[in-house]
């Protein structure tokens, strides 16, 4: 490995002479802890959540952007993990569904979907919780014809959608609280 | 406490919203990944696989002597095809494993797949049912004439005579077009060799891992009990799950080979090129009225592009087969005629898909019985009253059996919740303002929870049924159930706990369910065709029966009072009419700890085993679309949508209306969005969730559910299965909702999925084109 | 479906990236939003053998106004139209158009000049451009160039922009209070690629349209003005029967792509509709 750190307070970030397999050692903050991991920089931002730091609760379902099932949070932002690479995340702060609950206490959206059967295989869930989140932090009193449309981000093929909407309806009520 | 018909949360849902739920892909972390490189060709003979000397590849010859996939049918009407684990000497369809690569990666396998060079003398494809069909095609399989894998016949002595007496003969072809069930997990292994005890444990998103296992074994030639199958968390299945495939015997076999963990994790380019299709299907119907509206009879040609190979166990006689046996549906059909043929071609093998043919075969039959309203100058409402089976059981003309059900009733119900005349008041107003509405109507009865019998009857070598559940207590009280079903999504554990509480007198939190995991559970055929809740709750009640029988027993003793006078509620057993008892959890310490005052269970402790094996029971629904086209873009809103449900008695009612809404929205996809496109040299040209319309929240419109709740005696838990009936009704009620907005335009819907672009070419080919003004003609009927 | 592997450049400066597309353009590629370009990344059908990640470069990230034009910077993401970014006629339209284009986590990525770049003939971005004679910023180590719409379309997905070039700013005119403005679009699902879609600006004076601006996107290889229509429409006071008119002359004008979502007479059918609806939009306004 002849990689050296890649650290934003260099003026230029930039890397010249290196072989493509090189990796690079990228920092970010995920759900509040500081890591480092070391990637190549075809790596998605998915993959290395899901391979370098062991956080398997982001899932792929399309890898081309469509699904949604692997939504997470940069700066409090819905994005698409398999769209951005790793080393894009330097410096960010991300975070994803493990990061929702405290302790034993389950985030509203959770306990919203849990009382609404929000979920049936829950391989969607993940990236429907994240896409909320990220939704409901902005606008909380997003009227429900604009919620549809935004929740229309991603794709569920168990719930028929009904469940999700009313969930994430009666989350938003109680985060209003 | 009655737990049944509550609708509890899911204690399978907490480490899902966590997201510490572990599918497959999830336990590849330290796994080797395994590529394949695959037919680029639809038809061809392979002349040379190779790669440079430092990319070894996994050849057919590398494998030896491990056999091909050949599923069967007891039947002379069948040829049974053998489809090679990775393709030898032909490739017929694009997308076929020819070869596989092993590397450190998923990024490294496919650069290394790269590196393999196929050369391939291409041959024309035979793609659609019209060229697999037509005389002298090129054969797919030598061994299949006219490329007929399949081709049963079914016919009553009256057919032709009721043919000939009929006032009214409606007669038309219904098509399907390709779908994919596309789960949003796709299909995943990991095989993980274990060098102390030599066995394979596969972790594989299926939903039957007993015969997964008993395929795998039988095609490496190794015992059963060499290899572990264990589903974990499944992604959905819908069907695309419960057939062996070529991918899954390569994992295992490079395990054992290797010695190594070696994951497969197939990518969503894969699964929508070269995982299973469904439907695919061309109905030909002829139905004879009389001039009161009454259905004399039905003749029909069903013909199923079942594309390369056969599926096992079920075979590429799952879709031909159910519509020959379930066409007449909820209708009483005196005389019958039917052909069903399951037609090769260089396409992506076909597998069962949630509704299996009934989606299509419904949608043709209630298409039938508007296009006779229409005719007969009948409301749609009245030519089914007609028709409807109302006396049960009824056998129908094939011979099968449907046990107590609410077809009539749900039909009506449906119609006042929606209220006819006050729709077709405002869909006058509407089309006077160039708005057209529409109102469509769809009634189903659909066999769910088949037990062997059923089976048995389509002659399938590999007859899967029974379900058998192993209940035992534990010395602290708590309650496991393993069961042979392997549910994916369904909340069966749930449900399964809720009817285990109750004929014991537990707590349903105090119950596991345990799943998926051939070490673990009894042998039993996985989670598909409605079936689990059915029949693996029937088990369940019966090994609960048993268990409760035992607690008695052992509380009899503890409390010296008659068996027969324990009563078990909440946890707790007690001597009938007196505050004397004892906590369920204190019993169960006395029965393993004391077990020498109890000789009366001393052979089975407190377990019981149980099976349950039924014929089968019939839900039945009726669907009501209300949509509005827009004539000068083709585009279908659907304004409301009405399910009345039949599923027996509902165990968890909240579950039950998720199952029913997730299934009309795949219903709807079929409907109106999803294909799989091919070209004419059979490449998929809808390769990507971009093209492969499955679709959003803004397109599935909210779902309105009302139950009815017929108790049958088919069925010992009362419930009937629920997984695939909205998908069952769906497309009909749409298909015959869009067909009522374009009635005025004289415009009639006889295929799905039916496009906007496809509207506006009806249109104009009536006559009515979108580029001059759009106007009904004149003197057409006002639907 | 793991892209191929590549290098990776990250400039912090619009000096470093043009020295290093200088360098490597040729087999290189422009990264910023990312999200066309790493969807085919991900099916390895661009393989491209640099990546230059402009996503650190602060200084092309702004949406300011200027001149009577508003002025876009290369990193300026699509949901930041969603908001109020302007004035004038412009400055409402912007949040009408923005809201189709992909979905939320989409927009939050991706940005209106990387749109420009891809020159997708379904981009909302591209057909605004091209019915309001935007200006775009062209940049080199070679020099800078001011390229119209006209020149800068060539075809589906490309465009005039040389490998060592970066399209630095997209420059519209922010149009007058006197400005009316329609915009219909149809896909078949909700945030799907557009298969037709019309943008459509008048000016009226005393009732009557004294200019007009009809664009037409999602339906041809790239976006485009329908001039006879403009002609038609200009001195009329707008009613639908010349809105219809407008779209068939509109139908009968373009040579329609044609794919698996739609046939070229479809597409004839739908720009007929949506050139109608656009006009019906801006009238009513």
């Amino acid at each position: 490995m002849r990689s050296k750190p890649f650290t934003l307070s260099c003026a230029r970030a930039t890397f010249y002479d290196r072989d493509m397999s090189d990796k690079y050692d990228i920092t970010f903050t995920v759900n509040g802890d500081k890591r480092t991991i070391r990637v190549e920089p075809r790596r998605s931002l998915a993959d290395a959540l899901r391979e370098d730091c062991g956080l398997t609760g982001t899932h792929l379902g399309c890898e081309h952007g469509v699904c949604g099932a692997c939504t997470v949070l940069i700066d409090d932002q819905p994005v698409r993990s398999c769209l951005m690479f790793a080393v894009q995340a330097e410096g960010t702060r991300v975070r994803t569904v493990e990061g929702l609950a405290i302790g034993d206490k389950l985030h509203p959206l959770q306990q919203a979907f849990w009382d609404h059967h929000g979920l049936q295989c829950g391989f969607c869930t993940p990236g429907f919780l994240m896409l909320a989140v990220g939704i409901l932090e902005r606008r909380p009193d997003i009227a429900e014809p604009e919620l549809r449309e935004a929740l229309s981000s991603n794709l569920c093929r168990c719930t028929g959608y009904q469940n999700i909407l009313k969930s994430v309806l009666a989350a938003a009520a109680e985060m209003r609280k | 406490m009655r737990w049944v018909g509550r609708p509890l949360p899911r204690y399978e849902d907490p480490v899902l919203l966590r997201g510490r739920g572990r599918y497959t892909a999830d336990l590849a972390q330290s796994a080797r990944i395994l590529r394949f490189v695959r037919s680029p060709l639809a038809r061809g003979n392979i002349l040379a696989v190779s790669s440079p000397p430092d990319v070894p590849i996994i050849t057919p010859a590398v494998l030896g002597d491990v056999k091909p996939i050949c599923p069967r049918l007891d039947r002379p009407d069948y040829v049974p095809v053998a489809q090679p684990i990775l393709a030898d000497e032909r490739v017929t369809y694009v997308g076929e494993p020819i070869a596989a690569v092993i590397a450190g990666t998923a990024a490294e396998a496919e650069d290394l797949a790269e590196q393999v060079t196929i050369e391939i003398e291409a041959e024309t494809p035979v793609v659609t049912l019209d060229q697999a069909l037509a005389p002298g095609a090129p054969l797919v399989h030598d061994i299949a004439p006219r490329n007929t894998l399949i081709d049963a016949r079914f016919e009553t002595p009256g057919i032709a005579a009721a043919l000939a007496a009929a006032h009214q003969l409606i007669e038309f072809t219904f098509t399907s077009g390709r779908q994919s069930a596309v789960p949003l997990e796709a299909r995943t292994a990991v095989a993980a060799f274990d060098a102390a005890t030599g066995r394979v444990t596969l972790s594989a998103s299926t939903q039957m891992p007993h015969l997964l296992r008993t395929g795998i074994a039988d095609v490496l030639g190794i015992a059963e009990s060499e290899l572990r199958v264990i589903a974990p968390e499944v992604g959905g299945g819908f069907g695309q799950k419960m057939a062996l495939i070529p991918e899954y015997v390569v994992a295992v076999w490079a395990a054992r080979h290797f010695a190594c963990t070696v994951a497969w994790i197939e990518d969503r380019l894969e699964n929508l090129t070269a995982s299973f299709h469904a439907r695919d299907q061309r109905v030909h119907l002829r139905g004879a009225f009389d001039a009161d509206g009454s259905l004399l009879a039905i003749d029909a040609d069903i013909q199923c592009n079942v594309g390369a190979y056969s599926n096992f166990p079920a075979t590429c006689g799952v879709e031909p087969l159910m519509a020959l046996a379930d066409m007449p549906g909820p209708y009483r059909v005196p005389e019958y005629r039917a052909r069903a043929r399951g037609v090769a071609s260089n396409t992506c093998p076909m597998a069962p898909y949630r509704g299996v043919s009934r989606p299509v075969i419904t949608a043709a039959v209630e298409r039938l019985m508007d296009c006779a309203a229409a005719r007969l100058g009948l409301d749609v409402l009245a030519i089914r009253r007609r028709n409807l089976t109302a006396d049960f059981p009824h056998t129908s003309v094939t011979g099968v059996v449907q046990d107590a059900g609410s077809y009539r009733e749900a039909m009506e119900a449906a119609a006042r919740v929606v209220d006819f005349a006050e729709f077709r008041a405002r869909q006058q107003t509407a089309r006077a303002d160039g708005r057209w509405l529409g109102l469509g109507i769809s009634v189903f009865a659909e066999r769910t929870g088949p037990g062997s019998p059923a089976f048995a009857a389509r002659r399938m070598v590999i007859t899967p049924g029974f379900e058998r559940v192993e209940l035992a207590m534990d010395p602290s009280g708590f309650l496991e159930a393993r069961i042979g079903s392997s549910p994916h999504g369904q909340g069966l554990k749930t449900s399964l706990a809720q009817l285990i509480a109750d004929e014991i007198g537990v707590v349903p939190s105090a119950i596991r369910v345990v799943a998926g995991d051939t070490d673990r559970s009894p042998y039993g055929w996985g989670t598909f065709a409605s079936r689990s809740l059915v029949i693996a709750g029937g088990a369940c009640k019966l090994a609960a029966a048993t268990l409760r029988e035992r607690l008695q027993t052992v509380a009899s003793q503890i409390l010296e009072a008659a068996a027969s006078d324990i009563e078990i509620s909440d946890g707790r057993a007690f001597v009938r009419g007196t505050d004397l008892g004892v906590e369920v959890c204190q019993l169960a310490r006395t029965a393993y700890h004391q077990s020498h005052r109890f000789p009366a269970i001393a052979e089975t402790g407190l377990s019981a085993v149980a099976t349950y094996d039924p014929y089968g029971t019939f839900s039945n629904a009726c669907h009501i679309a209300v949509v509005e086209v827009d004539v000068a873009t083709g585009q279908v809103t659907i304004e409301r949508f009405v399910v009345v449900e039949d599923a027996g008695r509902l165990i968890n009612p909240m579950i039950v209306d998720g199952q029913v809404h997730g299934g009309v929205a795949q219903g709807i996809a079929n409907a109106l969005y999803e294909q799989v496109v091919y070209d004419d040299g059979g490449n998929i040209l809808t390769g990507s969730l971009a093209d492969y319309l499955v679709p959003t929240m803004a397109e599935i419109p909210e779902i309105e559910i009302h139950h009815l709740e017929t108790l049958t005696e088919a069925s010992i838990t009362g419930a009937k299965g629920v997984g695939e009936g909205g998908t069952i009704g769906a497309p009909a009620a749409v298909l015959n909702a869009v067909s009522d907005a374009l009635a005025p335009f004289g415009v009639g819907i006889f295929e799905m999925p039916i496009t906007p672009q496809r509207i506006l070419q009806l249109l104009r080919k009536a006559g009515c084109t979108a580029s001059s003004s759009v106007a009904p003609l004149a003197g057409r009927g006002s639907g | 479906m793991k892209p191929v592997s590549f290098r990776y450049f990250a400039p912090r400066t619009v000096d470093q990236a043009l020295e290093l597309l200088a360098t490597h353009g040729g087999e290189g590629k422009i990264l910023a939003g990312g999200q066309s370009l790493v969807p085919a990344m991900n099916f390895r059908l661009a393989r491209p053998a640099s990546l230059i990640d402009i996503n650190r470069i602060d200084s092309l990230d702004y949406v300011r106004e200027d001149g009577g034009e508003l002025r876009i910077g290369a990193l300026a993401r699509h949901a930041r139209f969603e908001g109020p970014v302007a004035g004038g006629a412009l400055g409402a339209f912007l949040p009408r158009v923005a809201r189709h284009i992909g979905h939320l986590p989409i927009r939050t990525r991706g940005t209106f000049c990387g749109s420009i770049a891809h020159a997708d003939p379904a981009s909302e971005w591209c057909l605004l451009a091209a019915t309001l004679d935007a200006g775009f910023l062209v940049v080199s180590r070679r020099g800078r160039r001011n390229v119209r719409p006209n020149e800068y379309f060539v075809g589906a997905l490309t465009t005039i922009l040389e490998p060592d070039e970066l399209l630095t700013e997209i420059r519209l005119p922010l149009l007058g209070e006197d400005w009316r403005t329609g915009f219909a679009e149809f896909s078949r699902r909700a945030g799907d690629f557009a298969l037709a879609m019309c943008a459509a600006f008048l000016r009226f004076e005393d009732d009557r349209i004294v200019e007009a601006r009809i664009g037409l996107g999602g339906a041809t290889d790239r976006p485009s003005r329908i001039a006879a229509a403009e002609a038609l429409l200009t001195g009329s006071e707008g009613a639908p029967d010349i809105f219809r008119e407008a779209g068939n002359i509109a139908a009968e004008t373009i040579d329609p792509l044609e794919d698996i979502h739609a046939s070229a007479e479809y597409r004839r059918d739908l720009v007929r509709a949506m050139v109608a609806r656009a006009l019906d939009q801006a009238s009513a306004r």
